[in-house]
């Protein structure tokens, strides 16, 4: 790890007047950025840690819609017994994320802000339609994931909190990699009052993307066979050692019909 | 430099350290506490296990100086004087160790597992728990076998 200084701001405005410098960083869990700042792949000048603002975690139920602090841990998402009972798929995928000690200090805004394209949560953004919420603004997650490890954030731009509609019925099926843990294939399918939404993870060259001839079968009959005989092209599906692209075609088919049977 | 200071095994620390310093760095070189392993430094093993306000963190991927008054537990600070843990006693009856270098992070983590999910382990639950544990050694089984009964020690000891 190169050297850097560190802050420790104590409001959302102090660490964002910080993280504006062109060199600075902002540091949520350090579960993704401490490893890459190790592997010498980032090396920011300054780190300004996040975990000491307070009111950027926790998770509440109101009006038809969730909010997730940006800071709330994975393992917090994943036991909170509200979010259990308003949208159980979102809970479930949170305990898939890694191992016990990773979903105690990662959180849900560290990851949305890394967009990874094996990671989990930016597939419930896009199928649950969130609304990313910043320091400045609100993000619809259609126009946040820009494409690998790319989003819309500018430099210094916090990401406060997530907001999640409540669907009427959702689930996530994940194929995990055994190794890193992470999605060889993720998809969320969410039913809502506005029709079906797919999205997949994992999968793509540019990481999180909805599939909309899924979309368009499942909004007009909400079962496993109505996509069974859909074959979906294998443009722009990644092809490494784990898995080439026709097997992802193929297993992004199968974890759909695995989530529409499993939605709840 | 810059200066933090935490509880380490209910004791009062406080040191000078380069912000970089990571936690296992700190409680290895600047404590001398080298119970805490380092196997992989890539956040993946899970030897530098060690709880963190009484939760289980990878003290390979934790800045200390992130930590100013945080309540730190490692593997030293189970025991009660020369009468082991619970838990540490279990790994020892089941063999459930070879070389011994993932132990002390098993161990961190079975207790975890213990506090968060009650002291009637399934077999199924406790791999499923050791996600973030690897051992290169024992094939897991003996492990198994001594978090579960070290968790139910744990609950007759209560
Ligand atoms: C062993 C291991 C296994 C894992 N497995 C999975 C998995 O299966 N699925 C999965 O999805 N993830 C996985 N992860 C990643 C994990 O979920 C991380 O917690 C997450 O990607 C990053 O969150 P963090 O809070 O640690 O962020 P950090 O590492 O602190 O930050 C990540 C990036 O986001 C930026 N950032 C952080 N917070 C904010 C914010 N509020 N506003 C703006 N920018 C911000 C940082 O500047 C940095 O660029 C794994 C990680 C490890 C180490
Ligand atoms: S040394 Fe920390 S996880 Fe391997
Ligand atoms: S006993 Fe040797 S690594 Fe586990």
């Amino acid at each position: 790890m190169y050297p850097f200084t560190y802050h420790r701001p104590d409001s959302v405005s102090a660490a964002a007047k910080l993280a504006g410098d062109a060199e600075a960083k902002v540091m949520a869990g350090g579960m993704t950025l401490l490893p890459t700042m190790k592997q010498r792949l980032a090396s920011p000048g300054a780190i300004v840690d996040l975990n000491g603002v307070s009111g950027l975690s926790g998770v509440t139920v109101a009006g038809g819609k969730v909010t997730i602090g940006a800071m709330t841990r994975h393992a917090d998402v994943h036991t909170s017994a509200e979010l259990r009972k308003a949208i159980p798929a979102l809970a479930d995928l949170a305990g898939w994320i890694g191992d016990p000690m990773v979903r105690h200090r990662g959180t849900i805004g560290g990851s949305v802000a890394n967009n990874d394209p094996a990671a989990d949560y930016p597939a419930a953004c896009m199928a649950l339609g969130a609304t990313i919420v910043t320091d400045r603004r609100e993000i619809a997650a259609e126009d946040f994931f820009t494409g690998l490890f790319d989003t819309a954030l500018e430099q210094g731009e916090l990401i406060t909190k997530i907001v999640f509609p409540v669907p009427q019925k959702a689930a996530y099926q994940k194929f995990r990699n055994p190794a890193s843990r992470y999605a060889i294939v993720g998809v969320f399918v969410a039913q809502t009052s506005a029709g079906v939404r797919v999205a997949v993870t994992g999968a793509g060259e540019s990481g999180v993307f909805r599939v909309k001839s899924f979309e368009d079968a499942l909004s007009k009959d909400f079962s496993a066979k109505a996509i069974e005989a859909i074959k979906l092209p294998t443009d722009g599906l990644n092809s490494d050692i784990h898995a080439d692209a026709v097997y992802r075609a193929h297993l992004i088919n199968v974890m759909a019909r695995r989530a529409v049977d499993a939605a709840k | 430099m810059a200066t933090v200071s935490m509880s380490v095994n209910g004791k009062l620390v406080s040191r000078d350290i380069d912000p970089r310093t990571l936690l296992v760095d700190f409680l290895r070189e600047h404590l001398r506490l080298t119970g805490t392993h380092v196997g992989c430094d890539t956040t993946q093993c899970g030897c530098c296990t060690v709880h963190v306000d009484g939760k289980a963190m990878k003290s390979c991927t934790l800045l200390a100086i992130g930590l100013e008054g945080a309540q730190i537990t490692t593997i030293e600070g189970l025991a009660k004087g020369q009468e082991l843990h619970p838990m540490q006693a279990a790994f020892r009856e089941h063999h459930g160790l070879q070389c011994g270098f993932c132990t002390p992070g098993m161990i961190m983590a079975a207790v975890d597992m213990v506090n968060r999910k009650g002291n009637h382990l399934d077999d199924q639950t406790i791999r499923e728990e050791l996600e973030g544990n690897i051992c290169r050694c024992t094939g897991y089984h003996n492990i198994v076998k001594a978090i579960h009964s070290g968790a139910e020690a744990m609950g007759a000891a209560k």
